[in-house]
């Protein structure tokens, strides 16, 4: 009985983690039609950034409840620096381009920036495990979990409900459906797709920049980090469907599951059961769980 | 036919130069050429795939498969030279895409890609917890001749060397022949259009297919000839940046001439090692770098500088 709870409770913490990311990831896709393979890289900045500024706010001597603060902004700032000067800067260049040479465009921006991080941050690692450890525990049965895992759902849950709200319930994100609907027809209607991408993109690295910034506290920040949250994060959208918010939730949750379970009954197949997993849904529906097929195009 | 002749000449002129260099090119560079050529087939297959149309994030299962292979046939079967164990290894890749190839021949553009990208991801996952073949350590293999030549003799310590410029040479005019054949050809139609391809009574799934298996036995080759020419294999070779790294080398490349790939990787391997030297930080940002110049300023590749200076000539 405790270790379907300890299974339930961990994959769900895994998996909100994941949803983090690859909201982001279906977002850009959805939206740009871009399947980014830097974001792995926008996650690990995020991670650097974070675990600068925490450092420097404790070191500094400040109260360390600040510090959780500090990785939202370092996600915030990741997220209006980094991604309007990637989509402005580049990736405007290769829009109307096939979409398998976009992935090539961003597997290069992905080496550039895995080096980028070495050049600025050096290969050594980093420590910042105060905001982790400050909250405490939570005693679930006879689990103990750190409270700071029950904030990382609650976040991404608040990440969820915003991005709903967000699409559905305001005059941008209908505009943002009009241009995931039609890009040619919306511009013709007079919308700025081109300050719609912009947005788009800018708020995708938030969000990418937001898992690593929570994640930098649980981990030791290490050049390469980035690089497995990729093919994850690629499995989590692919499972639930490219472009579909509520696929990458589902996504998330059967990744996060399948993972805790392997971790709890069979730690040998923990590794390729997610990727099995992504294999059998891409098999079976290629188009993911959340989207219909699109009729064959001459 | 003409044009084929002229590769003929040059892949063989290519060939007699390498073979020619090896007594005199210093031992670190008969390495870095072995390597490249090894790699430069594996690239040699995705020109295939990209003149198919499908660009694949996962050549890396068939580089890794070819690479065990051949490992496990020189500690299983007890085989002790090199040219049997590469056949393995092609054979192994091939018949491994023979029957993944049933279901991917089915995919198109990103989802092709990602399904063969977990294709691979699913091999790593399974290699690394795999403690009979070494996890994440892998294991060592090594042949103890080259075609019945001892490789500590005096020729035989080329073997390695030989045997892989001979496989490059082979496999490059095999695929260069392929390409001009009528099946060949077809490769091409179907990238740009699938449906006339079928009107005109051609199977595009068996197109697709078979160019999955060309690919994946050149793959399988190369895997083979790296494990041998390295003496060590390990789960890296089927992790997606191995992966990456093909598709990079193709890209840089182009799919205009089978001898590119072999010069891309050449070239690349020059610079990797003169990078590492150098500067090993920047050496993905000079890579990435050179990735994007080509992609949006040479989409066909640097080979297509070295066409378009011959045509200006004709």
């Amino acid at each position: 009985m405790s270790t379907l709870v300890a299974i339930l409770v961990d994959g769900i913490i895994y998996a909100s983690w994941l949803f983090i990311i690859a909201a982001g990831l279906t977002m850009i896709y959805g939206v740009m039609r871009i399947l980014n393979m830097a974001h792995g890289s926008l996650y690990a900045l995020g991670a650097y950034v974070a675990a600068s500024l925490v450092g420097a706010w404790l070191r500094g001597g400040h109260p360390p409840l600040g510090s959780y603060a500090l990785l939202v902004l370092a996600a915030v700032l990741v997220g209006v620096v980094v991604g309007p000067v990637i989509e402005r800067g580049l990736l405007r260049f290769a829009y109307g381009r096939d979409e398998v040479v976009l992935v090539l465009v961003t597997y290069a921006l992905f080496l550039i920036l895995e080096d980028a991080v070495k050049l600025v941050w050096g290969v050594e690692s980093y420590f910042v495990s105060e905001p982790y450890g400050l909250l405490g525990t939570i005693e679930l049965g006879d689990l103990t979990y750190p409270t700071y895992s029950a904030v990382l759902v609650v976040v991404a849950v608040l990440v969820g409900i915003a991005l709903r709200f967000g699409i559905y319930g305001t005059r941008y994100g209908k505009l943002l459906l009009a241009v995931i609907h039609d890009r040619e027809v919306s511009a013709t209607l007079g919308i700025d797709v081109g300050r719609m991408y912009l947005v788009t993109f800018t708020l995708g690295t938030t969000l990418a920049a937001l898992g690593g910034a929570l994640t930098a506290p649980t981990v030791s920040v290490v050049p390469g980090m980035g690089v497995e949250v990729i093919v994850l994060a690629f499995a989590v959208v692919v499972i639930g469907g490219l472009g579909s918010m509520p696929g990458a939730a589902l996504g998330a949750l059967i990744v996060g599951l399948v993972r805790s379970s392997a971790v709890h009954l069979l730690p040998q197949v923990e590794l390729f059961s997610i990727y099995l997993a992504m294999a059998l849904v891409l098999a079976f529906r290629p188009r993911g769980l959340f989207v219909a097929a699109e009729a064959r195009k001459i | 036919m003409t044009p084929s002749r002229q590769t003929l000449g040059g892949l063989a002129a290519a060939l007699v130069a390498t073979l020619a260099l090896a007594p005199i090119l210093p031992k670190w560079a008969l390495f870095l050429v072995t390597i490249s050529l090894a790699k430069g087939l594996v690239v040699l297959g995705l020109l295939l795939l990209m003149r198919t149309g499908l660009v694949s994030f996962g050549q890396g299962l068939y580089y890794a498969i070819g690479a065990y292979a051949a490992g496990t046939a020189a500690d299983v079967l007890k085989l002790r030279d090199a040219l049997p164990l590469v056949l393995v290894g092609t054979a192994a890749a091939a018949g491994v895409a023979a029957l993944l190839g049933l279901l991917l021949a089915r995919y198109r553009t990103i989802f092709f890609a990602m399904l063969s990208l977990a294709f691979s991801m699913i091999l790593y996952g399974l290699l690394v917890r795999t403690p009979a073949l070494g996890s994440t350590d892998g294991f060592n293999v090594a042949a103890r001749t080259v075609l019945g030549l001892d490789v500590a003799g005096p020729v035989g310590r080329f073997g390695a060397y030989g045997l892989t410029a001979a496989c490059a040479f082979v496999a490059a005019l095999g695929l260069d022949r392929f390409l001009r054949s009528r099946l060949g050809r077809l490769a091409p139609a179907v990238r740009d259009n699938e449906l006339r391809v079928e009107y005109m009574g051609a199977s595009v799934r068996n197109v697709v297919h078979l160019n999955l298996v060309v690919a994946a036995g050149l793959a399988g080759m190369g895997g083979a000839l790296t494990a041998l020419t390295v003496g060590h294999i390990d789960p890296e070779m089927a992790y997606w940046t191995t992966s990456g790294e093909f598709v990079f080398v193709a890209i840089l490349s182009g799919t205009g001439s089978v001898a590119a790939p072999f010069a891309g990787a050449v070239l690349l391997e020059l610079l990797r090692s003169f990078a590492y030297e150098h500067a090993p930080n920047t050496w993905q940002l000079v890579v990435g770098g050179a990735m994007l110049a080509v992609i949006l300023f040479l989409p066909e590749g640097l080979w297509s500088l070295f066409l378009r200076r011959k045509g200006a000539r004709a």
